[in-house]
């Protein structure tokens, strides 16, 4: 089973969010003042300053706009894990992403950009968050 | 716009050794003042102006000054990362213009080798929850991956190779082999081979986040130095010739929805340092480049103007980056952070070697260099990132 890095509370930013993923939802935000589509979440929008942002969930289709292969890395939490991929992915309701690509083979020769990819909610050894993360589709 | 020469480097000083076990870096920092200032033929009495990034354990604003023993007019510790001192050289530039100070110091010391600090492959580590990390933090992106995801992109839209972005180690490697600094760097930190490389050496080194190879990736050394600032009438009484700053831009950008990875903060403060400087990229002879990664490089030779965006593959190629080619620009003729140093905040060397430069004395000089831009970038090409560009002059 997984055991990536937890995110760490109190932070009042991400907070609802993290809580959607335990609900098995992909959190966003959107400017009730100007319709701007708001990610990471924070508690103002980010083309007009507003503070009435509504939280909605995203169906977690989208693709991958790049990524890389981490072949070296020297935290403890991943330093076992072998070669694995991390990626931006730009979600069909217009927000971009940081996440990891799972479900492939060999993640050198088996991601692509553009590659269309599905979230999905990654249980973790310890920690109570489960983890979104993409598989293709 | 015309030239307007209020300011000038006319002290500078590179820590030369970059495995150090004997000093720390705040005494990194202090002596390399001193012989800055030693070098301008100015005294510690003279500096009234602080620049400084906070690094080196020196307490920043509040604590460098203390423990040098001065006390400047003019404090100030902007910190974005490794182009801090780009920002502190543009800043120096308006302050002694506007006449709050004369004698600006800047400095950097770090002793990331010998302090084992993995600075490209350490990852995220559990820390206190921000508004960022909590949503990195899960996907163990490294530094490194993170430019490299940038370099996917850019390979993606424009067709760069790996065979071409090589030629920028190719090149900086060249310039180290020339620099006798830059050697006994590379031997102190037991590189595996101290000599020129080929673009083959490149492809052939292993892959260490997909698609940079380990010879696309800067060293993590240790190092540091200083550089004075000072007005024109001070700078017509010093020992070396000036070096004049003529135009400094700085921006910052991060990751946007549907914005585009591949463009860097450059493209702000490039536009911005050549306006007020009024020369164009064409005019310019040295171009010291932040060189953490091969993509660094090309990335923000096409936001300088260099070239198109998304053609720096194909202006790199050739060997045109070497110092003794005939088109030029000439880049990070030091050796860069590929090649001579990274103590993690490279944004002062970049400075250095401009000035080196400028002055004639470089070991890998250009021949009549009349022009030089310093591109400094301080933390993540995919992520946030700050840059910031200085234009400077010969005498």
């Amino acid at each position: 089973m997984a055991n990536r890095l937890q995110p760490v509370f109190p932070e009042q930013d991400t907070e609802h969010f993290w809580e959607g993923a335990k609900q098995g939802e992909l959190r966003y935000q959107q400017c009730n003042a100007c319709d701007t589509v708001v990610f990471t979440p924070r508690a103002h929008c980010t083309a007009c300053g507003s503070d009435d942002l509504a939280w909605k969930v995203s169906a977690g289709a989208g693709e991958v706009y790049t990524y890389s292969v981490v072949r070296q890395n020297r935290s403890p939490a991943f330093a076992d894990l072998g070669a694995y991929a991390v990626a931006y992915i730009d979600l069909d309701e217009g927000f971009r992403m940081m996440s990891g690509i799972v479900g492939v083979g060999d993640p050198t020769q088996e991601v692509r950009i553009g590659m269309r990819v599905q979230v999905e909610f990654e249980p973790q050894e310890s920690g109570e968050y489960p983890i979104p993360v993409f598989r293709p589709v | 716009m015309a030239q307007e020469r209020e300011a000038a480097i006319v002290g500078i000083h590179e820590w030369p050794k970059r495995v150090d076990r004997s000093v720390s870096a705040l005494q990194i920092k202090a002596r390399s003042i001193a012989r800055a200032l030693d070098d301008a033929g100015l005294s510690w009495g003279d500096v009234d102006g602080l620049y400084d990034a906070g690094e080196g354990a020196g307490g920043g604003g509040l604590g460098l000054a203390a423990y040098l023993g001065i006390k400047p007019r003019v404090i100030d510790t902007t910190s974005v990362g490794g182009t801090s001192y780009e920002f502190h050289a543009a800043h120096a530039m308006r302050d002694i213009a506007a006449g709050r100070c004369n004698v600006a110091v800047l400095s950097y010391g770090s002793k990331a080798a010998t302090e084992r600090i993995p600075i490209g492959t350490g990852g995220p580590r559990a820390a206190g929850g921000s508004w960022q990390a909590n949503m990195e933090n899960p996907y163990g992106s490294t530094l490194i991956a993170n430019y490299a995801m940038v370099a996917h992109r850019h390979m993606h839209e424009y067709g760069t190779t790996t065979e071409q972005l090589a030629e920028i180690s190719v090149a900086t490697r060249a310039h180290a082999m020339r620099n006798p600094d830059a050697v006994q760097a590379m031997n102190d930190l037991q590189f595996a081979d101290v000599r020129e490389i080929s673009v083959e050496d490149v492809l052939e080194s292993r892959i260490v986040a997909d698609p940079l190879h380990l010879l696309e990736c800067c060293m993590v050394s240790d190092g540091g130095g200083a550089l004075v600032i000072a007005s024109k009438d001070v700078a017509r009484g010093t020992k070396k010739k000036p070096v004049w700053l003529l135009g400094s831009g700085e921006a910052t950008k991060y990751r946007e929805n549907g914005g585009d990875i591949t463009t860097s903060a450059a493209a702000q403060s490039g536009p911005e340092a050549f306006a007020q400087a009024g020369v164009t990229p064409d005019e310019i002879d040295v171009a010291m480049i932040y060189d953490s990664f091969t993509i660094t490089v090309a990335v923000m030779l096409e936001d300088l103007g260099f070239c198109k965006k998304g053609e720096a593959g194909e202006y790199v190629s050739g060997g045109r980056m070497r110092w003794d080619h005939a088109d030029g620009p000439a880049l990070n003729t030091d050796g860069g952070g590929l090649s001579s140093n990274h103590p993690g905040m490279r944004g002062l060397f970049l400075l250095l070697e401009s000035a080196r430069q400028l002055r004639g004395e470089s070991t890998s000089q250009v021949e009549g260099a009349r022009l030089a831009v310093a591109h400094g970038n301080g933390g993540l090409l995919g992520g946030t990132h700050c840059g910031g560009t200085v234009i400077m002059a010969a005498d």
